[in-house]
């Protein structure tokens, strides 16, 4: 690093001075007006992700497949709000991926009888969906206590406790896949209210809920001011590791939300969902996407929701377009670098880092 | 005109937007020259500084070194050996040594290896020729802020730079600090080098500068030797027309006295502080009790490391001490507990603003705000953004916060403002104990004054005691009583005003008053 460049990072009237590109300079004198081209700064992206869909299949305009993607989408995109809640904090979390995985199989081993490979507690499936989430809330709980009270590394913490719990996924269940799941424990992840999802009217529901929550509560501007400036929060009497830890355990259960609805929407829990899949990267991928900083304290639901949607849309579009299974990974991964540029370019320098 | 200047600017405009941040400022400095630099917050010397050192291209006019044109701002090595600047803070990397932070960027090569030997001689050769005293091989992190200093000043010279700009290069010394500084300066100007000095003290600029040009809102007003100007003149050029900031605190004076009333001023028994022990890296604090009545304004000072600013953190609850106790209005407050301090009625005004006071990209309003959010909030603790706005409007203009509205990014004021908005922040919670750490550190003259004028008034109109911890004996002067702390303990007390500041420089140095009373 040059002394310049260091200049840039450390005095921000530097760092002000030195970006002077047309587009910025107009969204830094128009606060208002910055905040909707950076919110909407996806939607040119969407709008020809939509038109290379319509041109590459005529089934990509069906109704079906437009719940279909719906439906596929949901469960990543809860997962992505919780991993946006504890991005928006300044914090990091790769367990999530693991808590999709687990807090799903914990439940259904709950519910089934030994003859299908669960400990034959034979719970109800609703009190199985609370374990679920209480599932969630303990490893948040572990995460957030080891992090903030044990101010251990973050990323280090969650790629440990990724491991663990992805092998305990494995370990309760001897690497079976659990089938047989009851109805009402699917429900959330494969029943239609018409042609929509119900899966897909629970993550709008979430998304709506915590974007409101973000804007309008004061714990919710409590996490950008703690994400933004944690000691400066402090010195205004926020508490921050309360704020902290509880972002994290509100993120786990998310995850966990999300498990329950993948685990609906393939009628099964099996030993790779979530850490076996390597959904992280998509989830990182959408939430950083759509605009939410990885430093902390920027980002808002509305880009995070967009960046879902594109990537879901992406994916579509490759699986229709008949891309060979053996590339399809590859071109996913261009296809999110692409966007990843995009973003930044669209959204000017805060986004995308 | 035919004199060749080490570094000569020409016309220099610049705009940020519709700000125009600099507006045709011609600067000069000879060879051999100390040419101060002053102004408010905001005036533009940032912008001059650092079009200056290459790090932003001027919209209109030029840079010349010794007659020629400054190189591209690509070429960072062409900059460097022409001008060199000691920032406000420090751009040293601490985990290098003193030798490889001097040589950062440009190593000293044999045949496409770092030759180790010959960079450690001519750091060196450097540190032996000013007389300065660093070991090369010194890891930077273990070294004190003003040998940090001497880092930056050797990487200057080791460059071959014959300019170097100091951008507020006191901010963070002790005053005998400060004496070794100029001194080298004076050393580097008798070697003819050309320096910048950029400086908010202007006793420092008087000490230290031949000349002096002052800059306002982009434009230089005043540019004349240093024995043609006083320091009320300078002042004026800097402040130009402002009305009197009397009013303001009058304003201010008004609001706080609306929303603290009903409150009983007059049983409140104000801050009791007694034998409080801390332990922290900026200064232990040994055993100190101390008692601000209501109303009452009580400065803190003492050196660096004394304690001063410790014992500020501790009483707002930012900082966890060992033991002791301290009381507010007969209610107890716990150790390290910033939250519920705040219920408590502390108002607490950060040591830095930067690290601690604001959250850069969030707005004026939301920031003033910040203490509140529980009186704001409606049921199950909604917020209406709008409301929120609406009550930081009042605060932020009996401040006079110069911002775009309430919802522009604090990180996009000036530091002025920057502190203002830490001030008002603090004092919107209603507090009936206002805790200021070095509360105008980096702060203009006249948002100086302005400053410490809120904090008493806001103190005097609402029955708050105040606690003035700083080690900057400007910021004292209205106290009604001072503490001196030395090594952690409670050294002298100057019981009334007018201080004697010989007195009190005397006594943060530990240095006996047996012989001699307090003022």
């Amino acid at each position: 690093m040059t002394i310049a460049d260091k200049a840039k990072h450390q005095d921000p009237e530097i760092e002000l001075i030195a970006q002077s590109g047309g587009l910025q300079n107009f969204v830094r004198k128009n606060s208002g007006a910055a905040n909707l081209i950076r919110q909407a700064a996806l939607v040119p992206v969407l709008i020809i992700v939509l038109i290379v869909g319509a041109v590459a299949s005529p089934f990509f305009f069906t109704v079906d497949n437009i719940a279909g993607i719906a439906q596929q989408i949901s469960a990543l995109a809860v997962t992505v709000v919780g991993e946006s809640l504890i991005l928006l904090i300044g914090g990091m979390d790769l367990s999530l991926e693991s808590t999709y995985g687990l807090a799903p199989m914990v439940a259904a081993w709950m519910i089934l009888p030994i003859a299908d490979d669960g400990n034959g507690w034979r719970l109800s499936p609703f009190v199985g969906i609370l374990i679920l989430l209480a599932v969630g809330a303990a490893v948040g709980l572990l995460n957030g206590f080891l992090i903030v009270k044990a101010r251990l590394n973050g990323f280090i913490v969650t790629l440990g406790m990724t491991i663990v719990l992805a092998g305990m996924q494995n370990g309760i269940v001897k690497a079976q896949t659990l089938f047989n799941l009851p109805a009402q424990f699917v429900w959330l992840g494969s029943a239609d209210v018409g042609v929509v999802p119900v899966s897909a009217i629970a993550a709008a529901i979430v998304f709506i809920v915590v974007g409101l929550f973000l804007r309008y509560h004061r714990v919710g501007r409590a996490i950008y001011a703690v994400g933004g400036n944690p000691d400066a929060a402090r010195a205004a009497g926020i508490r921050v590791d309360r704020i902290k830890i509880g972002v994290y355990v509100a993120g786990s259960m998310l995850a966990a939300l999300g498990g329950l609805m993948e685990a609906g929407r393939v009628s099964a829990v099996t030993g790779t969902q979530g850490y076996g899949e390597g959904i992280i990267f998509t989830v990182f991928a959408a939430a950083v996407i759509g605009g939410v900083s990885l430093k902390g304290g920027r980002g808002n639901m509305v880009g995070a929701a967009s960046g879902v949607i594109l990537l879901g849309l992406v994916q579509n579009i490759l699986d229709l377009a008949n891309v060979s299974n053996y590339w399809i990974e590859a071109i996913d991964g261009v296809v999110i670098l692409f966007a990843l540029v995009l973003a930044r370019v669209i959204g000017g320098k805060e986004s995308a880092e | 005109m035919t004199q060749l200047f080490a570094v000569e600017a020409k016309g220099i405009e610049k705009s940020f937007g519709s700000t125009k941040a600099l507006r045709g400022v011609d600067l000069s400095i000879g060879a051999g020259q100390c040419l101060g630099l002053v102004g408010r917050n905001g005036a533009g010397k940032s912008t001059l500084v650092s079009i200056l050192s290459g790090l932003a291209k001027p919209d209109v006019g030029e840079v010349f070194f010794h007659g020629e044109p400054a190189p591209s701002l690509r070429d960072i090595d062409g900059w460097r050996k022409q001008i060199a600047t000691v920032f406000q803070h420090s751009k040293v990397v601490p985990q290098l040594s003193v030798t490889e932070n001097v040589f950062l960027g440009s190593p000293a090569l044999r045949r496409g290896v770092v030759d180790w030997h010959q960079m450690r001689e001519a750091t060196r050769a450097i540190i032996d020729e000013w007389n300065f005293d660093i070991s090369v091989t010194a890891r930077c992190e273990t070294l004190t802020v003003e040998q940090l200093q001497v880092v930056e000043i050797v990487r200057a010279l080791a460059t071959g730079a014959q300019c170097i700009l100091l951008d507020e290069p006191t901010s963070a010394l002790e005053r005998r600090a400060v004496d070794r500084l100029f001194e080298r300066v004076n050393q580097l100007v008798k070697n003819g080098v050309a320096v910048l000095y950029i400086s908010h003290h202007l006793e420092e600029v008087f000490d230290i500068c031949s000349d002096v040009t002052v800059l306002r809102d982009g434009e230089v007003v005043v540019n004349s030797p240093i024995g043609k100007i006083d320091k009320e003149q300078m002042v004026a050029a800097m402040v130009g027309e402002i009305p009197a900031t009397a009013s303001v605190t009058d304003e201010l004076g008004v609001l706080l006295k609306r929303s603290s009333e009903g409150d009983d001023e007059s049983e409140r028994e104000g801050l009791v502080v007694q034998d409080l022990h801390v332990t922290s890296s900026r200064g232990d604090v040994l055993g100190v009790s101390l008692t601000v009545r209501p109303g009452e304004c009580l400065g803190v000072t003492g050196l660096l490391g004394a304690g001063v600013a410790t014992l500020g953190r501790a009483v707002a609850g930012s900082q966890k001490f060992d033991s002791g106790k301290i009381t507010l209005n007969g209610r107890v407050l716990p150790s390290g507990r910033r939250d519920i301090s705040l219920k408590g009625g502390v108002g607490y005004i950060p040591e830095n603003r930067q690290l601690e006071g604001f959250v850069a990209h969030l707005g004026v309003g939301e920031n003033v705000t910040m203490t509140i959010t529980n009186r704001l909030a409606k049921r199950f603790g909604w917020l209406s953004p709008r409301h929120r706005d609406d009550s930081a409007v009042a605060m932020t203009k009996a401040l006079s916060v110069v911002s775009s509205g309430m919802k522009q990014p604090v990180g996009e004021l000036s530091g002025g403002n920057q502190q203002k908005v830490t001030v008002a922040r603090s004092l919107v919670s209603n507090p009936t104990l206002i805790v200021a750490v070095t509360p105008t550190r980096g702060v203009d003259v006249a948002s100086k004054s302005l400053l410490l004028q809120s904090l008493i008034e806001a103190a005097r109109s609402t029955g708050a005691a105040l606690l003035i911890c700083s080690d900057e004996l400007d910021d004292l002067v209205d106290c009604d009583r001072i503490i001196v702390l030395f090594r952690g303990n409670i050294y002298h007390e100057f019981s009334a005003p007018p201080f004697d500041r010989e007195a009190l420089i005397a006594t943060t140095e530990g240095i006996s008053l047996s012989d001699r009373t307090a003022s």
